[in-house]
């Protein structure tokens, strides 16, 4: 027998990771509807961003209006009946005669008068912008949440795979054949590989579908702003979910029954989600979004964020890639010891100074 | 040959294992006996690795073994398990290719195997899907797979109907006579006494004998015999005799001497017809009673 063909071994665990998991009916199903909230959430935010909704504007009789675009006229026959439609909600304004001005007209409002409706009745200086680029804070909301998302959610799903199928060979006992057999770091190494190589084709597929909803949709226009936070936001993922991919078979590898894998992932679970948090409801704050930038865990999800918004400098994502692939060896490299030592120890939890301590 | 050696391993002050050593010749079937907790399951577990010794050595051909002697081995843990949603056939050729086996290889090995242990009609079905006497059948088969050159089986037997362990036995036979060392642990010492070439028994960590089972049954021979006869109660009161046990038929003595033994068959002919008078030889049960007491 010639030296041990790790990489043969690291690739079967892959693959059969891979197969398992695309038997498993829950996956197809919950990545079916993953890409099914894709194709619709896109393609109804573009029709919807296609067509707004036309203003209501009820018309008292007498007064004479046009042709108004995004105008829905409503014709009342008295300034009473206007304002009923404007305390119930069915009209936004209402245009009354009045004597008052030279127009000849009043614009009544319920509370306020939408400002679309007045600049309509209004003649505008022209208008230049100096920064007409400059990016639409939903826009960006929308973006952070969208990347938060993604990442959240394939973190959780992915990891919680992962850390169930390291449970599973414990659980099954099936573990004690395969450490006789192949070395434990390349057991976790295919895991690892085979769930990221799931988890990045999911990622693609579910781009791809968002991608051909908006062409359908006819939203082209993101796509060339995006592309570049998008490219960043792969790199980072790829790195940042092996990163917790790791993690997450470690604290698995401390148990023995599947009920008992929350007691020791949830640390794990708390490292996606306060930074998912963090980035999404305060992606207004510059501020913290640097700082969440170059912090490994909410990296992936800050720093093509900073991209799009175009807040970071050239070398910012290096930077904060650099760091966030450090500390990436350096967890992983700690979550292959806890996991080799907690491996073949069966029954109770292991704790974490028994999963750490050198002996 | 795979020699352990001095094998010792302690949990905290309890010494589980205590200067262990023992031989297993290639070609022949070596029967590892013993009580619960007496140290079988951890000494198969050191020998593959999966465990360390505190101290003591674990050889195959003179040289210390490393992980890739290790992947040529086949193993049957205590701790039975395979993937329960795998396929059977997809399973086994999993474990072969682990082990270093080729795609091809392997998959002819697990279609042979499966035939031999009548799983071929439940190749394609998730090893949960199966009786648990098929799924002991699939555990022997995860471990024979890759044609391994050394087998280490706890308890192969446990939880196999007779015609199983039949089957079994057949096949672990033929993987000896090809030439490879087997080590097997089973409490079933009928199956043991018919299987094994060579016997090691362990009480309390401590080999208590090892050798082949002809040696071990010779050294352990007393004068035995038994006497079928009409009456055997005159046994009792005779000079250096000892009754060991008594049925309908006649009783078992132990003698003090040879020439004891010829008087009492020369008593027992001048007393009536006698339909038994044979040297009784110890089984494994009685060698195993003695040296563990």
């Amino acid at each position: 027998m010639s030296a041990a063909p790790v990489t043969r071994i690291v690739r079967l665990v892959a693959w059969r990771e891979i197969l398992m998991r695309l038997r498993s009916v829950s996956f197809l199903v919950s990545t079916g509807i993953l890409l099914l909230v894709a194709l619709g959430s896109t393609l109804v935010g573009g029709l919807a961003a296609a067509n707004p909704e036309d203003t209501r504007v009820a018309v008292v009789a007498g007064v004479e209006v046009g042709d108004l675009p995004g105008v829905e006229q409503i014709p009342v026959p008295d300034r009473a009946a206007a304002e009923q439609l404007l305390v119930d909600g069915d009209a936004d304004v209402a245009v009354v005669a009045s004597d008052a001005t030279p127009l000849g007209i009043a614009l009544v409002g319920d509370d306020r008068v939408p400002l679309d409706v007045i600049q309509l009745f209004s003649v505008s200086p022209p208008i230049e912008l100096l920064d007409p680029d400059a990016t639409n804070p939903f826009l960006a909301y929308l973006v952070a949440l969208a990347f938060g998302l993604v990442f959240f959610i394939s973190a959780m799903t992915f990891g919680t795979t992962i850390a169930q199928s390291v449970v599973e060979e414990k659980a099954t006992r099936v573990i004690e054949l395969l450490v006789a057999a192949i070395p434990t770091r390349a057991l976790l190494t295919g895991k690892i590989l085979g769930t990221s190589v799931l988890a990045v084709a999911q990622i693609v597929l579910i781009s791809g579908v968002a991608i051909l909803g908006s062409a359908l949709s006819g939203q082209h226009s993101l796509l060339p702003d995006l592309g570049p936070a998008i490219l960043w936001f792969a790199v980072f993922f790829v790195v940042g979910f092996v990163l917790l991919a790791s993690l997450f078979a470690a604290t698995g590898a401390l148990v023995s029954r599947q009920e008992d894998i929350g007691s020791t992932t949830t640390p794990v679970t708390m490292l996606v989600m306060i930074p998912y948090f963090v980035v999404v409801f305060l992606n207004d704050n510059a501020l913290v979004v640097t700082i969440m930038s170059y912090v490994p865990f909410s990296a992936p999800i800050a720093m093509p964020l900073r991209v799009f918004l175009g807040t970071a400098e050239w070398w910012e994502p290096l930077l904060a890639l650099g760091i966030l692939v450090v500390t990436t060896v350096a967890l992983v490299a700690l979550a292959a010891r806890i996991y080799e030592r907690s491996l073949l120890k069966l029954g109770a939890r292991v704790g974490w100074r028994e999963a750490l301590s050198r002996s | 040959m795979l020699q352990a050696r001095g094998l010792t391993k302690s949990y905290g002050a309890r010494r589980v294992l205590d200067d262990v050593t023992f031989d297993v010749a290639p070609g022949r079937m070596t029967g590892f006996v013993g009580g619960n907790g007496a140290g079988k399951t951890t000494t198969m577990r050191i020998i593959l690795g999966v465990l360390d010794a505190d101290a003591g050595s674990v050889t195959l051909d003179g040289t210390p073994l490393g992980p890739d002697d290790r992947r040529r081995f086949g193993y049957m843990p205590e701790e039975r398990g395979l993937y329960p949603k795998m396929r059977l056939e997809e399973q086994l050729v999993y474990f072969a290719r682990l082990h270093g086996l080729s795609a091809p290889a392997a998959q002819s090995n697990a279609r042979d195997l499966l035939e031999r242990l009548g799983l071929t009609e439940r190749a394609g079905d998730a090893l949960e899907k199966l009786s648990l006497g098929n799924q002991q059948r699939a555990q022997i088969a995860a471990a024979l797979v890759h044609d391994p050159d050394v087998l280490v089986l706890d308890e192969p037997f446990s939880g196999l109907d007779p015609m199983a362990v039949e089957t079994v036995v057949e096949v672990l036979r033929e993987r000896a006579s090809r030439g490879i060392p087997v080590l097997f642990s089973s409490h079933q010492l009928d199956i043991v006494e018919r299987l094994c070439d060579d016997l090691v028994i362990i009480a309390d960590g401590v080999i208590r004998a090892a050798g082949p089972r002809e040696e071990l049954r010779e050294r352990h021979a007393v004068l035995r015999y038994r006497l079928d006869a009409a009456d055997t109660a005159w046994l009792d009161a005779t000079p250096g005799v000892t009754v060991v046990e008594r049925d309908a038929a006649g009783a078992e003595f132990e003698a003090d001497d040879a020439a004891t033994v010829q008087r009492v068959l020369a008593d027992a002919l001048a007393r009536g017809p006698v339909t038994d008078f044979s040297r009784r030889r110890p089984r494994l049960a009685d060698i195993f009673r003695e040296v563990v007491a």
